[in-house]
């Protein structure tokens, strides 16, 4: 299967041709699209990354001496926004799923092509929404809380609007993968053979789809309430600052899945091409992420336990967010069964997936004492919360997203980075990860607030070490960058199929022609097809 | 491959005639004087708005039913057309219950 | 309907485009209604919190004119419903006219609206004024936004059956564009006796 299609290279160009500015912002590939946010969301998830190394390196000292306790607000905004909104919601589905949707079910492209490059540029149009909205930014943290993102001087309208049209692309992405995937399947390529990143990503697009509008509302609102002075969310005009937060997480819950089921997807595509095993548990697998996708909506209220609620509301989703682990265990297991016996090699995505499965299981199960209802009393608004949100976030979808772009590297760009050196920006990020968030546990559990500038002197070590483990991390991330964007240089061609993947994109030349497939192909077999002779 | 005959013959099935229209609306414009109607009477808050809204459903049903050829359309197309609109019931049930349950003591 | 059958330019075959582009847009119209979703759920809360503001101020609305927006946007929604009746059976010139009929009746819609806001607005009646009020004006203006999207949707739509884009194989945005109207019909529907009769 894997190097028939090597000839086709000389008979068709690359989706890199034509080249110039204007054939890339006018293109409806969807391999372009991809490149394009690939790019983007980098950007941005560089930028985010310097607002938290300053942020580390204010904590290095208890007193507030490098930023201001408001620059120190400003920065935690930006960074929570430019991270969450701009980076991880939009990116990872949007860069990953425009990329390898068609390849993978066999399409020529997304069901709406034109549509998906409107996407594009309606999350563009956040972006530039956005760098208006950094001439006096927000200081509110990147929940918008009311009644203190009414009040504020900064401006708050500017980065909400910004926000407000990202969910647009988001919503319209959805909508495209839903029907592609439904639609443009190519013959035999029935759903339980279905790769399972399709399946994720379908999961995923129902989230965008359905969770994303909610948020929309809900700053709209914020919107109206700071300029015509409505007072749904003040408690002075007989509104509710509480409903503020039940609309925000009504959305903002699920879309923490939108930021990780996708990573699920990587995961289950790696770990089989490199353990050589059929991946364990397809099915349950598949339907998981659609119970996740499901349960998302039934847990929000979990992040409000300690603003005021229901007690009964609270008891109810404090159970209610204990389902939702079980789904997530079911996924771990069956990555881990697949392993089990797998002739496994260690190469730099699979390096990134087994340490997700590590990480991401830290960060699943500090969720679960976070749900508990008491618990999470003492734990609320500490650094707890800060580690373990970073723990499914970086550990999850971050290492998931960086292995991703590893394993398909060859198949976007067609050249090779340098293997050795993606193992040492691997070391340095895991390393560097560990020792920024893991003593963060610790000052939770101790009682150190999240959100201040400054702290008492005793928590000084704990910061110390949290500040040096920041900087390892940015030199894995920078030595990681700079391989990839090396090895863009490099002379040597990459071949069709790097790692032996059984997956429709590795027949395809890398890069793969304007239209994916000279003919469309029929599958008669699952993807997962590992270690049969 | 679909030829242009047997996509016609797709769409033969997914007509609604102007007569059947008529009658649709006929039936929506009786309603919607009906709610009118109803609303000048004072039944107690409850019981007014349950009937409008029960109105509205059913007026809302047969736009979708009928104007919006949903009759025709597949299980996949029922399944996004009514599970927005279970999720709507979620959020304004979830957030009914959390706020009138909540301790007085701290109101 | 899983084959992927694309012409040249990755042009979708029409029935494949037809089926996909009815379900990407009951897609979209999901979303809508989450979007209204939040309105809805603040209405729910408030109305049970404060019922006597809400039976009080209500009164202030006119009952006409919401009840002449709402026979105006059904009677559009059945011109609609028959102009894609008529794109079906490929008479193009019926396709044009009752399109043409629907846009009217959005901009009648329209400028009732208008004297509607007017009016309220000379009684000093702003969002700001109350809750239920700022609930009046965000919500019959969100809905406002569509219609005038919808509008200029039904527009380009019927140009482009006017210059003959459309045969009775071929008519799928002016059924997307129909499913369009229709939703913005529909959450009127609902709009009309929340804020005009019930209150």
């Amino acid at each position: 299967m894997a190097n028939g299609t090597a000839h086709d290279t000389m008979a068709e160009p690359s989706f890199y041709e034509p080249k110039g500015f204007m054939s890339w912002l006018l293109t409806t590939d969807h391999k372009r699209i991809g490149i394009m946010y690939l790019v983007t969301i980098s950007f941005f998830f560089l930028v985010g990354g310097v607002f938290a190394l300053l942020m580390r390196y204010e904590l290095l000292t208890p007193e507030a001496d490098f930023l201001s306790p408001h620059t120190y607000n400003v920065f935690f905004t930006m960074h929570g926004s430019l991270m969450v909104f701009f980076f991880i919601v939009p990116g990872v589905a949007a860069s990953l799923g425009n990329f390898l949707i068609p390849l993978m079910i066999g399409a020529r492209d997304v069901a709406f092509p034109k549509l998906n490059l409107g996407s594009y540029w309606v999350y563009l149009a956040g972006t530039a929404i956005l760098f208006g909205a950094l001439l006096q930014p927000a200081d509110t943290g990147w929940t918008y809380y009311t009644p203190y993102s009414v009040q504020s001087q900064t401006d708050v309208v500017l980065i909400t609007l910004g926000v407000f049209v990202l969910g647009f692309s988001s919503i319209l992405t959805g909508m495209n993968f839903i029907v592609t995937i439904h639609k443009l399947r190519c013959p035999g390529m029935t759903w339980s053979r279905l790769p399972l990143f399709i399946w994720a990503s379908y999961a995923t697009a129902i989230l965008q789809l359905l969770a994303t509008p909610v948020v929309g509302i809900t700053l709209l609102l914020l919107i109206a309430e700071r300029t015509l002075g409505i007072g749904f969310f003040d408690p002075a005009k007989g509104g509710d600052p509480i409903l503020f937060q039940n609309f925000f997480w009504f959305y903002s819950h699920p879309a923490v899945y939108i930021m990780v089921i996708p990573a699920f997807g990587i995961i289950s595509e790696i770990i089989p091409v490199f353990a050589k095993k059929p991946i364990f548990g397809y099915k349950a697998i598949a339907y998981s992420s659609f119970a996740i996708a499901i349960i998302s909506f039934f847990v929000w209220l979990h992040h409000m336990f300690v603003s005021g609620i229901s007690e009964t509301a609270a008891a109810i989703f404090s159970f209610l967010t204990m389902l939702v682990a079980i789904p997530t265990a079911i996924k771990v297991f069956n990555w881990t069964a697949t392993m089990y016996r797998g002739s496994i090699s260690l190469e730099s995505p699979m390096l990134y997936a087994l340490s997700f499965l590590f990480l991401f299981t830290i960060g699943g199960l500090t969720g679960v004492y976070l749900g508990a209802l008491a618990v999470d009393v003492h734990l609320h608004d500490t650094y707890f919360v800060v580690a373990h949100m970073h723990y499914v976030m970086i550990g999850g979808t971050v290492f998931g997203f960086f292995g991703a772009i590893h394993f398909w590297y060859s198949k976007w760009f067609g050249r090779m980075f340098n293997e050795l050196v993606a193992k040492i920006a691997w070391f340095f990020f895991f390393v560097g990860f560990n020792v920024t968030f893991f003593p963060q546990f610790f000052m939770g559990v101790q009682g150190m607030p999240r959100r201040y500038a400054t702290y008492p002197a005793e928590f000084q070590t704990y910061h110390e070490i949290s500040t040096y483990g920041s900087w390892i991390l940015a030199v894995g991330v920078v030595i990681m960058f700079v391989n990839l964007i090396a090895g863009l240089f490099s002379k040597e061609k990459a071949p069709v199929n790097q790692y032996g993947s059984l997956s429709l994109e590795f027949t395809v030349p890398s890069p793969p022609p304007h239209e994916n497939f000279k003919d469309i192909p029929t599958v008669t077999d699952w993807t997962y097809g590992y270690g049969k002779k | 491959m679909s030829t242009h005959t047997q996509t016609h013959g797709h769409d033969e099935h997914h007509e609604i005639g102007p007569k059947t229209l008529i009658m649709v609306w006929l039936a929506l414009t009786v309603l919607t004087v009906v709610t009118i109607y109803i609303a000048l009477y004072d039944f107690g808050r409850a019981l007014n708005i349950i009937g409008a809204m029960t109105i509205a459903s059913i007026k809302a049903s047969i736009v979708a039913y009928y104007f919006m050829h949903l009759k025709f359309e597949d299980k996949l197309t029922w399944v996004y057309a009514l599970y927005p609109m279970f999720l709507l019931f979620l959020l304004i049930a979830t957030t009914i219950m959390e706020t009138f349950t909540r301790n007085p003591a701290l109101y | 309907m899983e084959q992927a059958a694309h012409h040249a330019e990755h042009e979708l075959d029409p029935a494949l485009e037809y089926s996909s582009s009815k379900l990407g847009m009951w897609l979209f119209l999901g979303t809508e209604i989450l979007l209204f979703g939040g309105l809805f759920a603040a209405y729910a809360i408030f109305r049970a919190k404060f019922p006597e503001m809400f039976s009080e101020q209500h009164k202030e609305l006119d009952i006409f004119k919401g009840g002449l927006n709402t026979v105006v946007l059904i009677f559009s929604s059945l011109t609609m419903a028959i102009a894609v009746w008529a794109a079906q059976k490929g008479d193009k010139k019926k396709v044009v006219i009752f399109m043409v009929i629907t846009i009217i009746c959005g901009l009648i819609f329209g400028v009732v609206k208008y004297f509607e806001y007017s009016a309220k607005l000379d009684h000093h009646i702003y969002p700001s004024t109350s809750i239920f009020f700022g609930l009046y004006y965000l919500m019959t203006g969100l809905h406002m936004i569509h219609v005038f999207v919808g509008l200029c949707i039904l527009g380009v739509i019927a140009y482009l059956a006017h210059i003959g884009k459309f045969t009775k194989d071929y008519y799928t945005p002016v059924e997307v564009g129909g499913l369009y109207w229709h939703l913005v019909d529909l959450i009127w529907i609902y709009l009309f006796p929340l804020l005009y009769l019930v209150g």
